[in-house]
């Protein structure tokens, strides 16, 4: 590929001077390079596919759910498991730092839940990443369920650059967060699927510019597709069950 | 903070590839689309190869920037920020020609 030639170029390897390897090492016998062309996230992408592999086998659908803190993932997904109990079988993969706070108050619903807490000595990780999810789906029933739902560590920077498996990225931006938060975290928005603009109902009490947010959202995924939502009053949330559960 | 379990995959492929040889440096290719914070990544490298054979190792990061190319036109450009719009039709149809790299490229090997 030709990134790995600009790359090589950049090094002096191939400029046409005739340095050979390691001459501005100082060494003469030293300096000797090894090519390794490695992606980093190799090894994440190999699990993330087995994830896959594992959720297509059991005919289940993922969808791995990313915010800010605060934005009402947990609520959502309350208001989710509400209106889907009896109707679909959900597992739930809850990314939590150090409690099971969330995993209680999803509860109740019938769901099978898989907590995973990802502090690890130096305060948590900030993100779940494919073995995270392989080992909380060891724990799920794959083959009773439909749909897995991933509730990632709220966070809008790491989430976005581990795949764990899912089929579909899901983003919550709360309209309390203002208009500029796709322009200062692109990467995240753009790997949204959709996104759930929530907390819809607080809009009258709010100064925030809700065209001006789509017109940000636009520019870094131009054609995502959004649905307004409110946990608290139930605004939307059909339309995101809909959603989840298009195609089966 | 996901450089520090980032340098900890780094390692892994590194000991791999050096086969106990030991490393003097470790060149990186950082894309501008990649959300990798050059410094926070040679802290943690410091942090996690410590009292390990990487100990004193270099990590060396080399950036690629962003460059898309418009599908319709097929105009190339570099992103100076993230409007993912095409400046010459204006077309919104773009697909990522660099900056998404994240690889280690090459291993500077020490003298043994």
């Amino acid at each position: 590929m030709g990134r790995f030639h600009r790359h090589d170029d950049g090094h002096g390897n191939d400029d046409g001077y005739g340095h050979g390897h390691g001459d501005h090492t100082g060494y003469t016998t030293g300096g000797e390079r090894v090519e390794v062309l490695e992606r980093i996230f190799d090894e994440n992408d190999r699990t993330a596919a087995a994830n896959r592999a594992d959720l297509d086998a059991a005919g289940v659908t993922c969808v791995n759910l990313m915010s800010s803190p605060g934005a009402g993932k947990t609520a959502v997904l309350r208001e989710t498991l509400r209106q889907l109990q009896d109707r679909v079988r959900v597992g739930i993969v809850e990314g939590d730092i150090e409690t099971s706070i969330d995993a209680d108050r999803l509860a109740g619903f019938g769901a099978s839940i898989s907590l995973l807490n990802t502090s690890n000595g130096f305060g948590g990780e900030c993100h779940l990443d494919a073995p995270m999810v392989r080992s909380a789906l060891a724990r799920l029933p794959l083959d009773a369920l439909d749909l897995v739902l991933v509730e990632n560590v709220g966070n809008l920077v790491c989430p976005a650059e581990f795949a764990v498996g899912e089929h579909h990225r899901a983003m919550i931006h709360a309209v309390t967060e203002g208009e500029e938060k796709p322009l200062k975290y692109p990467v995240m928005f753009r790997s949204a699927d959709l996104v759930l603009v929530n907390k819809i109902d607080l809009l009258p009490h709010l100064d925030v510019d809700l065209a001006l947010f789509h017109r940000n959202l636009q520019a870094v995924n131009p054609g995502v597709r959004v649905i307004e939502t409110s946990a608290r009053t139930g605004q939307g949330i059909d339309e995101w069950c809909a959603w989840l559960t298009a195609g089966r | 903070m996901h450089e520090l379990s980032i340098c900890q995959s780094i390692v892994d492929a590194v000991e791999r590839h050096a086969a106990g040889r030991p490393v003097r440096a470790v060149h990186l290719t950082v894309g501008a689309l990649r959300q990798i914070v050059p410094d926070t990544l040679t802290f943690c490298w410091e942090l996690v190869t410590e009292a390990t054979p990487l100990a004193g190792s270099q990590l060396v990061v080399d950036h690629v920037a962003a460059v898309v190319r418009c599908l319709p036109c097929n105009r190339r450009q570099t992103l100076t920020e993230m409007n993912l719009v095409c400046d010459v039709c204006g077309g919104s149809d773009l697909s990522i020609v660099a900056g998404e790299e994240f690889l280690i490229t090459t291993l500077e090997l020490a003298e043994a």
